[in-house]
This record gives structure tokens, C-alpha cells and sequence, in this order.
């Protein structure tokens, strides 16, 4: 039986960085991961892959619809198959870094499937049904989540896909029903929105990406509403058929009314994440889930001695950096150090086109909580950069405490929004006020002016609009 | 050419004022030779030549207030003549230029901190004549924020307000503790007063005991110990000791041995909260408080674990003399994890110490005085000396607080307790 000091089983972004961060700290570690490649849904079919896709088809949908009006006439042609393979490409260099940075760092990399198996225990069988059992003094839980099924519509990841099936859809649908309108339900179906496909998103609330501030959620609407992309909200997905051109969906409205029935090439079901916690073996430590799945944790340890939970499989939002944080702060726990997770600071990021970039408290929560707050806020219409380059969708928005200034929440949505939030994240973790990123020099011309112009807008001195 | 800088000051001390000058500008310097000393809250130091040379320049006058990094002067290599005709005329330039208090953070005001102010906080220090040395700063690592500079301001304008306006009452809640600031106006002294300017050492004193009570939940517990069975082990053996081990056997190693039993006994009085989370020290570095003319300083015995009761004796002893010769080094005052005060030197017969925050526990040993006791039913005199542990209650439950002080009280009751560790 090898003995290690943790044993962490996935291999996602929470259970990779949790692996190279016990390497780091000297403790003997083993990494269980039953993909044939490391990084988990994020680096295979999350993240990584979408935003590949989204990326070249932004290019193709700005070569045909902008770059005329800069000047420059081109007529693009898809070639599907290359952008899949540039996609693969990309994959596969960075799980293969992960590789490297796991012998890097002396962390055993162990294929298989992997179950808690009693106190300090994790046995794993492999691809060829081999069971081997580790013996550990910490055992983390980083299995991540799966997509979550709706009842009616089967997954058959041909017509009906996930969010794993829709990464490698071998042609352009002619048209495109997504299920779901949240994070990964716009982004995807933007990806075929540009590459051609007709796309609709129906969506059981009566708003687009719950959570999300709602002027922000109201404007991304709007703007890829004038994409060319129809939302259908405060509908219920009761039933989907398949046909012999596609699929039929039953549609009904929440709020009561007839039902109607809504075709099309194929159907995204991107509802949301279900935590993976059956199978794991949890009863042989006495651990249970809530009825959701997910498991609890104080400080990311379980209620039973010797194992930890980070990533997707315990409550909160489902985001890599937020398990590679709990990660980090979880192997420095197991380490004795003073490892901690600022919750309240967890940045969101939606990569349509415009982005949306949040952090901190929207403005429905600080109502809720009562707090007296300022706004400050600077459209993208008014900042040089995104003038030029023909970008002036959304703005930045900065929340403010009313008595002393610190800032509480920001919500951008603009272009490349995702690359700015990080100056919020730094200052907000600084506990900086509007005013200390207003008067911060920015450079000239960015987009980033924004941000300081937003900030400007709290105490009412904005100088450009 | 090489530039002095101002050596790190150490934990808690942000700036340093230049006491001497040992050299001239046009000097010739030996390596490793003293060129400048300064003073801070706690420690004199002394900053030497770094090359053999010429000091060229002169940055810092003596009076002069510093920050760590700051300049204070240069070395130059070469004859002495050349480099000083160069020196003079280099020092002459800048009092040519007016100075530009725009262009750098260090023209913050002269008691800013050495970190550099967030924007808005300098603006409102410097906007409203705020100390920012006086303010508690409640951001990461005890950044002063703009909350906190607002409310130092209100704190200071409401201050004779007995209590603060509803409406303030009925604010969310602060992140941070209400800032302490001087409110009293300057006022003329009176024709039988004295207005005497607080020594550096004495305003850090000050703000640090003060820290101390806001942060912690601070309480004390009592008891008192019988010293006999200590005194007679003392008499009995303080010449063969002394001839032994070069030191004299005093109580306080005794006690620092004590405390470090009782503290393995109840981690918790040895452990620190950092955010959320509690540090606990597997280390015993026990501050052993000292008086000086300057003041009270408390040096460190570090690994007092480890150490023989002669090592302890001996830690302390060259502790006490570097103290009164004013030669601590920052090092010798830094992290403590628990503090044992003496009043009774003085004659104290009962106190309740303060912490020395961050730690969560201070013994305080008091005088030593014959009382009746009673034992076994019957009045004796004995040598009693009272006990007192200040500990934080946010670590600290009162059991281990009290059992503690049973565990200290036990062993100098019985020091054979010491040998056995029981």
C-alpha cells in the first residue's frame, strides 16, 4: 500500500493547483484522476475549450460583419474542422503542462477511478478494472460537478448535447435551442450564433444569468438580442422529441398559457451543475451530502476527520478559481499554515461579446442588506479605446458604502471586461475606496480608463461624460 | 559611489530619528566603521561603513526623521579632496531648488507611516492636519483605509459628544474598530504645568497598550503561590549554581520554566489569532518585561523550551544588561509568544497586566510577602506571592486560563514537579 501525506481525488483546477501546492510545501502527494488527461471539466470541456471557440468566432463573426467598416474587405470562409483542431491543439499543449508541472513538483499522478475507502484510505481501479488502495493522512475531495439532466430531455449528445457534446459539434446547426439562460448557455450559444446557426435561448426564469446585477443582465440582453439571438423567458422545457430533421421541444409558460412546440437542428441543455459526490464512497468516512449533492465543509474540512472538500462539490458559485483558491488555501490547512478564502471576493466573468466582469455585492444585495450605497458609473461609449475600435457597448459600474467610501461591488460589461477586473479584485481585497482608484493613474487611451472614471462617478467628479 | 541606506526597522516600527553623525561629509571611512546611529520607538542602532571610503554626502542632518530605505548618506571610493570638492557642491545643489512635496510618497507628513498612504487617506490626512500615526487602520495588515480616515475625523470633531447621534447608531456596521485619535486641542499649560513632548518609545508604548485593550477581550484571573519550597531550593543551592554555571539562580527562570510546562499544558495562552484562524506556536519564546530608564521593554528568551534552567538564567541576565545599556537589537524584541511582567521588583502586591498583543497571555509575578496562611487547619506564616494571568477570552476559555495559572502555581510549589515534568 503506498502511503502519501494527501491524497487528492480529481484532477480539475481544484484538485491539479491543491497537488502542486502540497508539492510546493514538501508533503508527499498523489493526484487520482480517471480522465485520460489532467485538468479536469475546465481544461477538457469547460473553459479552456469554449473559450478557444469563442475566440475564433469572434474573429470570424468581426471579419464579416466589422472589418468592412475599418476599411478592410474580406470575405471569410469557415473552415470548422481547423478551428476544432486549433481548439484540440490549445487543449492539449496545457493538459500536458499540467503534466509537467505535476513532475515538476513530485506530485504521483494516479489514472483511475477514485473512492474513499475507509478512514485514510482511497482505493482506485483503473481503466483495466485493477484495484489499487492508497493510504493517506489527509484525503481531499475535488471531484468537481456534471452537467445537470432535465427531465424529458435526453442527452443523447448528437441532437440533444451538454455542454461537452456542443465543444465538438462536427457542422453548423441551422439552428440551435439552448436550454438555460446562464453563463454557459450564452457563451456557447454565441459560439454557433456566430458561426451561423439560428440560436434561442429559452430560459425558466424570467431573466437571463440569475445572480448576475440586473441593469448589467438587462444590458447584455439587449446587446446580444441585437445579435441576432432570441430569448424566450419564463418558459418551461417539458418534453423534447426527436424527429427525423432535428428536434421537437414542448414549451410552456411558466406563468401559465398554452404549451407550444419549438424545433430545431439540435438542442443545447445547459441548465446547470450537479456536484459529483455519488460513488464516492463517502458512507465509509460517514459522510453524507445535502439533498443536492453537495458536501458541507467548515474551512473546507468535512465533518470526518482526515478529509477535506474544495471545488464544485461543495456549496457556493462553480468556478475553477474558486477551487483552485480552496485549494490553495486547503493543502496550506493540511500543512498547518494559516491558509483562508475570501468568499466575498470570488470575481464572475461571462465571455460573450460584450463580457460581463462582477465582483463583490450587486446592487439587489446591498438593497436587501440595507446598506446605504453610491453609484458610480462610465459607458464604454465615452472612453476613447472602445471608440476607436468601434466598441462602445456597456459600461463599468462601481458600488460604494455611502459613509465611508469602500468599494463594495463592480460590474463591468464591455469588451474584454474579463482582463479588467482583476484591478477591483486587488483593490477591493485592499479594502480601497472609489476614491483611491480615482485618483490612481490609469493609462492613456485604454479601456481601463473606465474604470477609474466609474470610480470618479461615486463621489460625482466623473470628468469624461 | 554607494549609498547608506536606512537598515529595516523591524516589526511595528515604521521610522527612526538620526541621533549622531560619527563622521564628518569628507570623512575617510574604514569598512564596517560606525558612521551614523539612529534611534527608534524601542533600539538604538548603528549603521556602519559599508567600503572602505570617503562620506561624501550627508542626506540625513541629525534630528532628522526617517524611513526604512531612505537615504542617509553616500560612500565614495577614492581620496578624500576629489570626492569632498564633489560632496559640497552636490549638497549645495538641492537647497537651490525649492523642494517638491508633490513628487514622491515620501512627502507625506513627517508622522505618516512607512507604508505609503492609499490616495484618499492622504488626501484626507492632509486636507483635515489628521496624525496618521494616530490612527488604527482596520485593512489588510492594518492599512489605514478611508473609512477609518473619515471616521477619525468625526471622532475627532464628536469627541466631547457623550454618545454618538442615532443616526450614526443606525449605520450598517463599520469593518473596522472606531479609530483613536488625540482629540484634546492643544491648550496652554498652566503657570504650575509642563508640557513635555513624549519620547518615541513612550508614544509606541502608549498606542501598542492601548491596541491591546481594543483588539482583545482582555481579563484577568488570580491566584497566589507559596514560594517556600522556590526559597529554601535557592538558599540551598544559589552559591553551588552561581559557581557552576557562571549565573545566579534567580525565581524568574523558576517561573519562565514553569510557564513553558503550563503553556504545553494549555496551548491556547501560547496561540495567536490571525483573521478567522488561531496560530498555534509550537515554540516557546517567553518576553521577559525589563525597566530601563527609557522604559519598559520586553525582551525575548527565545526557545525557552530548550534551554536549561542555567541557559535561562543566562538568556535573561545578558537580556537585562543589553537592555540597560540601551543595546537591544530589534531581533531581541520580536516575536514573543507569551509575556511574563515583574512588578513586584517594585513592590507591586496584585496587578492586572496587559497583554503585548498579538499574544493571548501575560503572568504577572508580584512581591513576595509573609502572610498568614492556613495549613492543615493552623495559622502559618508563609512567603506568599500573588499570580495574575491577563489573557484574551477570544482564545482563551476560563478553564485554560485558570488552569493555567493551578499549573504555574503548582510547580513552584514544587519544583521537584519541574524535573519530573508532571
Amino acid at each position: 500500500m503506498d502511503q502519501y501525506d494527501v491524497v487528492i481525488i480529481g484532477g480539475g483546477p481544484g484538485g491539479y493547483n491543491g497537488a502542486i501546492r502540497a508539492g510546493q510545501l514538501g508533503l508527499k502527494v498523489a493526484c487520482v484522476e480517471k480522465r485520460e488527461t489532467l485538468g479536469g471539466t475546465c481544461l477538457n470541456v469547460g473553459c479552456i475549450p469554449s473559450k478557444a471557440l469563442l475566440h475564433a468566432s469572434e474573429l470570424y463573426d468581426s471579419a464579416r460583419k466589422d472589418f468592412a467598416g475599418l476599411g478592410i474587405d474580406v470575405a471569410p470562409i469557415l473552415n470548422l474542422p481547423v478551428m476544432m483542431k486549433s481548439k484540440a491543439d490549445s487543449v492539449g499543449q496545457l493538459t500536458k503542462g499540467i503534466e509537467f508541472l505535476f513532475k515538476k513538483n513530485k506530485v504521483d499522478w494516479i489514472k483511475g477511478d477514485g473512492r474513499l475507502a475507509g478512514p485514510g484510505k482511497v482505493e482506485v481501479t483503473d481503466a483495466s478494472g485493477a484495484v489499487t488502495v492508497l493510504e493517506a493522512k489527509a484525503i481531499v475531495i475535488a471531484t468537481g460537478s456534471r452537467p445537470a439532466p432535465l427531465l424529458g430531455v435526453t442527452v443523447d449528445q448528437d441532437r440533444i448535447v451538454d455542454s461537452t457534446g456542443v465543444l465538438v459539434l462536427s457542422a453548423v446547426p441551422e439552428s440551435l435551442i439552448v436550454i438555460g439562460a446562464g453563463v454557459i448557455g450564452l457563451e456557447l450559444g454565441s459560439v454557433w450564433r456566430r458561426l451561423g446557426a439560428k440560436v434561442t435561448v429559452v430560459e425558466y426564469l424570467d431573466r437571463i444569468t440569475p445572480g448576475i446585477d440586473t441593469e448589467t443582465a438587462k444590458t447584455l440582453q439587449r446587446s446580444l438580442t441585437r445579435q441576432g439571438m432570441t430569448f424566450k423567458l419564463g418558459a418551461k422545457v417539458t418534453g423534447a422529441t426527436l424527429t427525423a430533421k432535428g428536434v421537437e421541444l414542448s414549451v410552456e409558460p411558466v406563468a401559465g398559457g398554452p404549451a407550444e412546440t419549438l424545433t430545431a437542428d439540435r438542442v443545447l441543455l445547459a441548465i446547470g451543475r450537479q456536484p459529483v459526490t455519488d460513488g464516492l464512497g463517502l458512507e465509509t468516512v460517514g459522510l453524507t451530502t445535502d439533498q443536492r449533492g453537495f458536501i458541507h465543509t467548515d474551512h473546507l474540512r468535512t465533518a470526518a476527520d482526515g478529509v477535506w472538500a474544495i471545488g464544485d462539490v461543495t456549496p457556493g458559485p462553480m468556478l475553477a478559481h474558486k477551487a483552485e483558491d480552496e485549494a490553495v488555501a486547503c493543502i496550506e490547512l493540511i500543512a498547518g499554515k494559516a491558509g483562508h478564502v475570501n468568499y466575498d471576493l470570488i470575481p464572475g466573468v461571462i465571455y460573450t461579446f460584450p463580457e460581463v466582469a462582477t465582483v463583490g455585492k450587486t446592487e439587489e444585495e446591498l438593497k436587501a442588506a440595507g446598506v446605504a450605497y453610491k453609484v458610480g458609473k462610465f459607458p464604454f461609449t465615452a472612453n476613447s479605446r472602445a471608440k476607436v475600435n468601434h466598441e462602445g457597448d456597456g459600461f463599468v459600474k462601481v458600488l460604494a458604502d455611502a459613509k465611508t467610501d469602500r468599494i463594495l461591488g463592480v460590474h463591468m460589461i464591455g469588451p474584454d471586461v474579463s482582463e479588467m477586473i482583476g484591478e477591483y479584485c486587488v483593490a477591493m481585497e485592499f479594502s480601497a475606496s472609489s476614491e483611491d482608484v480615482a485618483r490612481t493613474c490609469h493609462p492613456h487611451p485604454t479601456r481601463s480608463e473606465a474604470l477609474r472614471q466609474a470610480a470618479m462617478g461615486v463621489e460625482g467628479w466623473t470628468m469624461q461624460s | 559611489m554607494t549609498d547608506i541606506m536606512t537598515p529595516a526597522l523591524g516589526e511595528s516600527v515604521t521610522e527612526a530619528t538620526v541621533a549622531r553623525w560619527a563622521k564628518k561629509a569628507g570623512d575617510a571611512v574604514k569598512r564596517d566603521e560606525l558612521l551614523v546611529e539612529l534611534e527608534t520607538d524601542k533600539v538604538s542602532l548603528e549603521v556602519v561603513a559599508p567600503e572602505d571610503g570617503v562620506l561624501t554626502e550627508i542626506d540625513a542632518e541629525e534630528g532628522a526623521t526617517v524611513v526604512a530605505g531612505q537615504r542617509l548618506g553616500r560612500v565614495g571610493v577614492g581620496t578624500g579632496v576629489q570626492s569632498v570638492v564633489v560632496a559640497v557642491a552636490a549638497a549645495a545643489a538641492p537647497a537651490l531648488t525649492p523642494p517638491a512635496p508633490t513628487q514622491a510618497h515620501q512627502a507625506a507628513p513627517p508622522t505618516a507611516p512607512g507604508l505609503p498612504l492609499a490616495p484618499s487617506v492622504q488626501r484626507i490626512v492632509t486636507e483635515n492636519q489628521l496624525d496618521a500615526a494616530t490612527i488604527i487602520g482596520g485593512g489588510k495588515d492594518g492599512r489605514i483605509t478611508k473609512g477609518d480616515a473619515l471616521a477619525a475625523i468625526e471622532a475627532r470633531s464628536v469627541a466631547p459628544a457623550p454618545t454618538p447621534a442615532p443616526a450614526a447608531a443606525a449605520a450598517p456596521p463599520l469593518v473596522s474598530p472606531p479609530p483613536v485619535v488625540m482629540a484634546t486641542p492643544p491648550r496652554p499649560p498652566h503657570e504650575r504645568e509642563e508640557r513635555v513632548r513624549m519620547t518615541r518609545l513612550r508614544q509606541t508604548i502608549a498606542r501598542r497598550l492601548k491596541e491591546a485593550q481594543q483588539t482583545a477581550a482582555m481579563l484577568t484571573t488570580f491566584n497566589e503561590v507559596d514560594m517556600t519550597a522556590v526559597m529554601a531550593l535557592r538558599n540551598q543551592y544559589k552559591d553551588a549554581f552561581e559557581k557552576r554555571h557562571g549565573v545566579k539562580l534567580g525565581f524568574m527562570g523558576l517561573f519562565v520554566r514553569a510557564c513553558v510546562a503550563a503553556l504545553k499544558e494549555v496551548p491556547s495562552v501560547n496561540a495567536e489569532i490571525d483573521g478567522q484562524d488561531l496560530i498555534y506556536k509550537n515554540h516557546y519564546d517567553l518576553g521577559v518585561a525589563v525597566g530601563t530608564e527609557r522604559g519598559l521593554v520586553v525582551p525575548v528568551v527565545r526557545n525557552a523550551d530548550a534551554l536549561s534552567l542555567a541557559g535561562i538564567e543566562s538568556a535573561i541576565a545578558a537580556l537585562g544588561k543589553k537592555a540597560r545599556d540601551g543595546a537591544l537589537s530589534m531581533e531581541d524584541l520580536q516575536g514573543g509568544t507569551f509575556t511574563i511582567s515583574n512588578g513586584g521588583v517594585y513592590g507591586s502586591l496584585m496587578s492586572t497586566p496587559i497583554l503585548n498583543a498579538p499574544q493571548s497571555g501575560i503572568l504577572g509575578m508580584h512581591k513576595i510577602q509573609d502572610r498568614p496562611v492556613a495549613e492543615k487547619g493552623q495559622v502559618v506564616i508563609r512567603p506568599m506571592m500573588y499570580l495574575a494571568l491577563s489573557y484574551d477570552h477570544r482564545v482563551v476559555d476560563g478553564q485554560g486560563a485558570v488552569t493555567f495559572l493551578v499549573k504555574v502555581k503548582e510547580a513552584i510549589e514544587d519544583p521537584r514537579r519541574l524535573l519530573l515534568e508532571i
